[in-house]
């Protein structure tokens, strides 16, 4: 199916200076139990952002009036580990993140951001230093897969499928049909079982 | 080709796979659990919304579904979710759905292997991190997001790229009252918690052999906590009568040619081990349980896929037999065949007499769903396998992992304890 694609994207940073950030922490347990895909926004990352009576944490870099309309989470080493609750793609979505860059993502989170329009970028170390004091906005070309700070230009490595798929808007699934009526012609000349 | 590599060539058609290329493979088996189950619904009812015909699924007698996260159902919202789970499977024709209060029902990667649900060779499709645990018994098994459960619902079929394989081998038999929880939190502090991000975790060496498979259950499960995208064992005669005494006789015992290669393989010398904890808020954070002696606790909870096997549970009696528990103790074993065996060999009276609570089989709080989750102020020690900030409760309590001999000796002090510091 369609997702919205995501290709060039300008936002100040929302640095979050964590290694290891797993999903429990991107949503707590209590929010999976609602299954809607829409709405999962105001418990993004609830525990870090609110106390136990509900009022906000100021310290909380996503409770910085700055951060407000960023469009780019700049974190550490392995993000999304822990559950595969694809709600922690849908809380980071909804709450508006385009785009999660960081030096290293757990495997079923990384996946499930291709599923969602959610553009994870994978960059070293040292660009992650430069990114995370950032405080201008910053422009992202998935196109010509590169990061723009003031007038440095910082080229990043993703998959040609999965890149494609994001600026097509695609999904497996969207992907699949995509190949239609390639695939019905395979199968009215073969004897295999539809597959569509 | 190493076993993964070849179960996923055999899945895939193509005669000779490599690490790191990418392949259309056929899943055999897909489980959804009652967290995925209602995630999955919803993206069925959005690609119905787009047109996308999803009147039937590729094939009913491939699935199954447990009831395991939110059961007994704690509230309103769980309880729909139990029902929307409900109407699903039955629309679609899905048998195997192991329903709680209606005889065998447990947590999903328990049944897996208990009910043999997954074969070995066969390649396995979870909703659920914790799906790697099923690679025990030689199996291809991974987790995945709700989207690419769907497509697989759909298809049969997903991508995957081969991943590369680390084989750690153990070396001699475990040491009294050290178990397999210790090793792969050892090697999990030791080498942090993505060190195998998308690689194969890949367990061998007499030590291994020498496991029951309840043990071997444990290292594949945490291999999650590493990052792995699968985790396995090679089957051997253990696994062959573990299967035929579920009434398995033909299988495809898939093993690694002789000359298998390998990314990296890494050696452990069992003699090295000793019982671990893994401090709050990491399972990398290890340090040796006699070293934490003086930390006390509130909570001893004894349950979850890779804690309340029944090995675990032999453990955890022969600590408890003929004392009293000194703080809060629950024991939730992990399926209701499991509670049955534990029952016919006696571990339930000695948990009860020792004034332990029995709950019923459920992830409970292990993911601080219900079933006794901690207060702000709470330290609970724990045979579950992760500790993150409000994993078993307010986001200020406080987890230490440990083996099921840890806790249980724990639970006898009130303070973190080394088994064999018990006189």
């Amino acid at each position: 199916m369609t997702i919205e694609s995501v290709n060039f994207i300008r936002s100040i940073i929302t640095p979050l200076n964590k290694s290891n950030v797993d999903t429990d922490q991107i949503i707590p347990k209590q929010f999976l139990k609602l299954i809607s895909k829409t709405g999962f926004g105001k418990y993004l990352f609830y525990n870090w952002r609110f106390d136990s009576n509900g009022k906000k944490i100021t310290k909380f870099v996503l409770n910085d009036q700055i951060y407000k309309n960023s469009k780019i989470l700049v974190t550490r080493d392995n993000f999304g580990c822990g559950s595969s609750r694809e709600h922690a793609v849908w809380a980071l979505i909804d709450y508006g993140f385009k785009v999660i860059i960081a030096p290293s993502f757990a495997d079923i989170f990384y996946e499930n951001c291709f599923k969602n329009r959610l553009l994870p970028i994978i960059t070293t170390d040292k660009v992650i230093n430069k990114l995370i004091t950032f405080k201008s906005k910053m422009e992202i070309n998935l196109s010509s897969q590169t990061i723009k700070i003031n007038s440095d230009l910082i080229n990043f490595e993703i998959d040609a499928i999965k890149k494609q798929n994001i600026l097509d808007g695609l999904d497996y699934i969207g992907l699949t049909f995509k190949y239609k009526s390639k695939i019905e012609d395979y199968e009215k000349n073969s004897n295999v079982p539809s597959i569509l | 080709m190493n076993i993964t590599e070849k179960i996923i060539s055999n899945a895939s058609g193509k005669s000779v796979v490599c690490p790191n290329e990418v392949l259309f493979v056929r899943v055999d088996k897909v489980m959804l659990h009652d967290v995925s189950g209602p995630g999955v619904i919803k993206v069925f009812d959005r690609l119905k919304n787009q047109g996308i015909k999803v009147d039937s699924i590729y094939d009913p007698n491939s699935v199954w579904v447990a009831e395991d996260h939110f059961v007994p159902s704690p509230d309103e919202i769980s309880a729909t979710n139990i029902k929307k789970l409900s109407d699903f499977t039955h629309k679609y024709g899905i048998k195997k759905h192991f329903k709680y209060g209606m005889g065998q029902y447990g947590i999903c990667h328990t049944l897996s292997h208990e009910e043999a649900l997954v074969l070995p060779g066969e390649v396995y499709a979870g909703g659920d991190s914790h799906t790697n645990t099923t690679g025990a018994l030689g199996a291809f098994a991974c987790g995945f997001g709700h989207t690419d459960i769907a497509y697989i619902l759909l298809k049969g079929k997903i991508w995957i790229k081969v991943p590369e394989t680390i084989y750690f081998k153990l070396n001699g038999k475990l040491p009294d009252y050290v178990m397999a929880k210790d090793f792969i939190l050892q090697i999990i502090g030791d080498r942090g918690t993505d060190f195998c991000t998308y690689k194969t975790m890949q367990f061998g060496g007499d030590g291994i052999e020498k496991m029951p498979i309840d043990e071997r259950l444990t290292l594949t499960n945490m291999s999650t906590e590493a990052g792995a995208k699968n985790s396995i064992i090679e089957p051997d005669q253990k696994v062959v009568d573990y299967m035929q005494e579920r009434g398995i006789r033909n299988m495809n015992l898939v093993k690694g040619d002789s000359n298998s290669t390998y990314h990296k393989i890494l050696e452990y010398d069992s003699n090295d081990l000793q019982p671990l904890v893994a401090k709050p808020f990491s399972p990398q954070n290890i340090a040796v349980a006699h070293d934490c002696s003086g930390i006390d606790l509130d909570k001893a909870y004894i349950g979850s896929c890779t804690g309340a096997k029944l090995e675990d549970l032999a453990a955890v009696s022969k600590i408890l037999k003929g004392h009293k528990v000194k703080i809060r103790t629950e024991i939730l074993p992990s399926s209701l065949s499991i509670y049955k065996k534990a029952m016919d060999m006696g571990f339930i009276k000695i948990f009860l007499d020792a004034g332990a609570t029995i709950g019923p089989p459920t992830c409970g709080a292990c993911c601080g769903a219900h079933m006794g989750v901690l207060s702000e102020s709470e330290v609970c020690i724990s045979t579950t396998n992760r500790n993150f900030p409000g994993r078993m409760g307010h986001p200020k309590s406080k987890t230490y992992l440990a083996s099921p001999f840890v806790v249980a000796a724990s639970s006898l002090t009130g303070k973190i304890t080394d088994p064999r510091d018990l006189n």
